[in-house]
């Protein structure tokens, strides 16, 4: 709904200002306004003008900072004084592949300590890529009575000890969500921590942790949390003990098994396949790790009903996934490791009509003797068989123009494409050539394209064709590509809603970056490692706009001139003063 | 050992390479000299590559002082060949085999040249690992990169998860059942190994995470293999009772009649008993009830091994 229009419906053309507040009081505008849960509707409402301005902000109740350091604590705690839910990212996106030094910063804690002052009824905290202590867990659970859920993406700098501590005194705790974080694992016996009177838990997932935990305590916890739906085991819990905990928990809708490996005996596995028939809510399989086909049949009375399957960690056969998915006709969603090959490919497209997004991740990411793993055969293969096809993440070592073409032709609504030809700058494998038309077919073809990773060989033409076409664009990564400034100008010039781009071992120098020079305003970041661009370049573009933060971070032994990674991003809190001394800000 | 062509990230296969006679301690160095040998851009000779561990392309040297010489590499004229996939045939990534000019490498369709050297800076290749300079990865563009060796590798590429490599790299997703080698099944909780008895018929599996000291592994062998042991106890004189007493397999292991070892994951047999428990269930991948009369000679290399693991 157009704020605007909702505004001139109340006003008789005659009105002044005085009547027009009175007939449309704060609180009703506030109560309205509380029913907005999108955080881009709410900027836009934000700037209709003073009054909804004021509106928005008392109403308010969750904020989403994409760049902690974009703004500071103090600003948001003055502008919304009524948050419940933060939402947090920190790190640039690359860290994850550990191309941002260890201390780079986006520590929680200057944080935590503004909301305990300004937020003391704070109840959600999820966080991606922030720098997380044990001491800061600890003042976060004893610091915020009503806090409920805690999620945590890809975080470091804590141990168990700090997941202790919220399990002893977070009383209301409805939500312990920690996944894929550099966590130090010093045992199991946090979970031990959740007192005997705590029944409140909704979402568990401790599958990051590796080491083992008292099955006593974990079972006597999920039998007495009525209200569990989302149960996401580690790898030590084992296929008996997960037959015990779903005979108390048939109510689960999400679940994330242990070990799927281990032997059983004819009356365990009944048991465990009786078990897992009763959940009938469950819409969501993770985990299955080191699954041995012979016991996938087990899942089959849950795969009727599931519309997402994680595969990621179970090395499963073509055969294997092909038996498996002819009972998963409703499947939107599905992870899988590349051992399953095109075959296994094959059946999703055959099995799978409502398929939406499919991630197919190398079991064997670095060992390039490996001639298994998908081609461009299985990605074709699913794009026929599953039109609604909107999202892909595929790990391949081999790719051709013409099957991209192919694969966009039978699946034009793509949002997210996201391509990693794993060995770098390679061609078209068929015919040599670079693999723009590729990319080229897919920004001409998928117009409601918001994020495209690309690989393979690529001159400057794939970003002509990238900044001519992808007008929708908010997200683009790029590695080993380009052959000039040429390139990178395209994009910086083309793709009006680009928000971030992401940029590793290319051809682009100062001329490049400095032709966004307009644009970063408008961006989240801009990440640039490995490229040609030299501190004199990031100087100019500090001293240009101010409003920016640019920041180099050097490596050891490099020359003095070249500015070797480059983070620049939009901030109203001014240079950060948290940076190591590898990272400075011009 | 030949590795095919695609598989030399580098782009430098062995067919192709003499080998480097610096590659030693390559490690720390700043060997402009090797690099630039290894540098070789179309036209001129390929650089050797010693052996795939030691591929260094000293990054730091790269990174510190050899940019213009890199670029001057570049120049120089060599012999780029990039490996394609593996699944591929043996096309290069990128075969330059033009006549050298600016070939950052970028042009392979032949259009307007060198303006990527134009910039002013050298085509600086990324480091791979700040850390550790012995792993390479030097790439300056799309096209004409500088890829390390097979077994190095770009830091961060390809682009997955910490969590998700560290996850794979510790349980690889491999079916390693019958191959007859690794019997050992890691899975979470457990750790089956085969126990085979000269003389049984047939093999039994145990769980030797369920045991917690050989106390306890030995009557449960005791318990399994009885049925077997019944009929070599003759010559000891079984003296009644029901059937064989939790001591008589001991007695008859450490005894004169059987002795329990281990294949260890060495390959070695070495005599139960001697190393810490868990050290043993680490190591541990078959047990064997063998003859005495086999093991001889057995006992001293166990103790040997043990001194030197410790």
């Amino acid at each position: 709904m157009e704020p605007s229009e909702l505004k001139r419906s109340k006003d008789s053309p005659n009105s002044d200002e005085s009547t027009r507040r009175s007939s449309f009081p704060d609180e009703v505008l506030e109560r309205v306004l509380s029913l907005l849960k999108s955080h881009r509707d709410r900027s836009s409402v934000s700037l209709v003008c003073k009054d909804w301005y004021n509106a928005e902000r008392w109403s308010r109740t969750h904020v989403f900072i994409g760049n902690c350091y974009s703004v500071s604590p103090e600003i948001v705690a003055r502008r919304f004084p009524k948050i419940r839910s933060v939402t947090l990212k920190g790190k640039p996106r690359f860290s994850d592949f550990n191309l941002v030094p260890e201390n780079w910063g986006a520590d929680i804690h200057a944080w935590l300590v503004v909301f305990a002052a300004k937020y003391p009824f704070l109840e959600e905290l999820r966080l991606k890529r922030m720098a997380i202590s044990d001491e800061s867990l600890e003042f976060l659970a004893v610091s915020f009575p009503n806090f409920k859920a805690l999620s945590l993406l890809s975080c470091d700098g804590f141990s168990t000890n700090g997941l202790a501590a919220i399990a002893t005194h977070c009383k209301n705790l409805t939500e312990l969500d920690i996944q894929e974080n550099g966590i130090d694992d010093k045992g199991g016996s946090w979970l031990s921590c959740f007192p005997e009177s705590f029944t409140s838990l909704e979402v568990l997932n401790f599958a990051n942790l590796s080491s083992d935990i008292n099955f006593d305590a974990l079972e006597r916890l999920v039998g007495r949390c009525k209200s569990m739906r989302v149960l996401k085991l580690n790898r030590s819990v084992s296929l008996e003990q997960l037959q015990r905990l779903l005979v108390n928990a048939p109510q689960l809708a999400e679940l994330g098994t242990g070990s799927f490996s281990e032997e059983l005996t004819f009356r365990q596995y009944v048991e465990l396949e009786s078990a897992l028939s009763n959940c009938q809510n469950m819409h969501t399989l993770y985990g299955l790790w080191d699954a041995k086909g012979i016991y996938l049949p087990a899942l089959y009375p849950v795969c009727t009903h599931l519309t997402f399957l994680n595969l990621s960690y179970a090395a499963l056969r073509s055969d294997e996934l092909a038996k498996l998915l002819a009972h998963c006709p409703r499947l939107k969603r599905l992870w899988v490791l590349d051992t399953v090959e095109d075959k296994g490919l094959e059946a999703v497209g055959l099995n799978c009509p409502l398929l939406e997004e499919l991630r197919v991740f190398p079991a064997d990411p670095f060992d390039e003797e490996i001639i298994h793993g998908v081609t461009e055969a299985g990605f074709v293969a699913v794009s026929f068989g599953c039109p609604r096809l909107h999202y892909v993440l595929y790990f391949c070592r081999q790719m051709t123009n013409a099957a991209v073409a192919t694969i966009v032709q039978n699946c034009p609504d793509f949002t997210h494409f996201r391509l990693c030809i794993m060995n770098p700058g390679q061609p078209d494998y068929i015919t040599n050539e670079p693999m723009d038309e590729a990319f080229g077919a897919v920004v001409k073809t998928c117009t409601k394209l918001q994020r495209l990773s690309v690989s393979g060989r690529l001159t400057d033409l794939t970003f002509e064709y990238i900044g001519r076409y992808a007008k929708n664009l908010e997200t683009l990564s790029v590695a080993f590509a380009g052959s000039s400034d040429w390139g990178m100008q395209c994009v910086m010039g083309g793709c009006s809603k680009l928000r971030k781009l992401e940029i590793r071992d290319c051809p682009f120098g100062n001329a490049a970056l400095l032709s966004g020079l307009e644009k970063y305003e408008s961006m989240r970041s801009l990440w640039m490692s490995a490229c040609n661009v030299t501190m004199n370049g990031c100087r100019l573009l500090a001293r240009e706009m101010p409003r920016l933060n640019v920041e180099v971070m050097k490596e050891d032994g490099s020359d003095d001139s070249q500015a070797d990674k480059v983070y620049v991003y939009r901030s109203i809190a001014g240079p950060r003063r948290d940076a190591p001394p590898s990272v400075l800000t011009l | 050992m030949s590795k095919p062509i695609e598989h030399d990230y580098i782009g430098l296969s062995e067919q192709q390479l003499p080998s480097m006679e610096k590659s030693s301690d390559k490690k720390d160095g700043l060997h402009l000299k090797d690099t630039e040998l290894r540098l070789g851009l179309p036209g001129s000779e390929s650089p050797e590559r010693e052996d795939h561990d030691q591929n260094v392309l000293s990054l730091k040297s790269f990174v510190s002082g050899a940019k213009r010489g890199f670029s001057d590499a570049l120049d120089g004229g060599g012999n780029w060949v990039f490996s394609g996939g593996s699944g591929g045939g043996t096309e290069g990534l990128f075969s330059p085999r033009r006549g050298g000019k600016n070939n950052g490498g970028k042009d392979l369709s032949g259009s307007d040249s060198g303006s990527v050297l134009k910039d002013g800076a050298a085509r600086k290749p990324s480091v791979v690992q700040e850390k550790k300079p012995q792993v390479a990865a030097t790439s300056s563009h799309g096209n004409g990169n500088i890829v390390p060796a097979s077994k190095a590798q770009v830091v961060g590429w390809p682009p997955i998860r910490s969590f998700r490599k560290n996850t794979m790299a510790s349980h690889p997703p491999k079916n390693d059942d019958g191959d007859g080698k690794a019997e050992a099944k890691l899975g979470s909780g457990c750790l089956y190994v085969k126990v085979s008895m000269d003389g049984a018929p047939y093999l039994r599996k145990v769980d030797l995470k369920i045991y917690g000291s050989y106390k306890e592994l030995s009557s449960a062998l005791e318990k399994m293999f009885s049925c077997f042991t019944i009929g070599q106890c003759g010559s000891h004189g079984v003296s009644g009772g029901d059937g064989l007493s939790e001591s008589r397999l001991i007695d008859l292991l450490h005894g004169s009649e059987y002795v329990l070892t281990y294949e260890d994951k060495d390959g070695d047999w070495m005599l139960v008993g001697d190393v810490p428990w868990e050290m043993f269930t680490d190591s541990c991948k078959r047990l064997r009830i063998m003859k005495s009369t086999e093991a001889i000679g057995l006992a001293p290399r166990a103790m040997e091994k043990c001194k030197n693991r410790t």
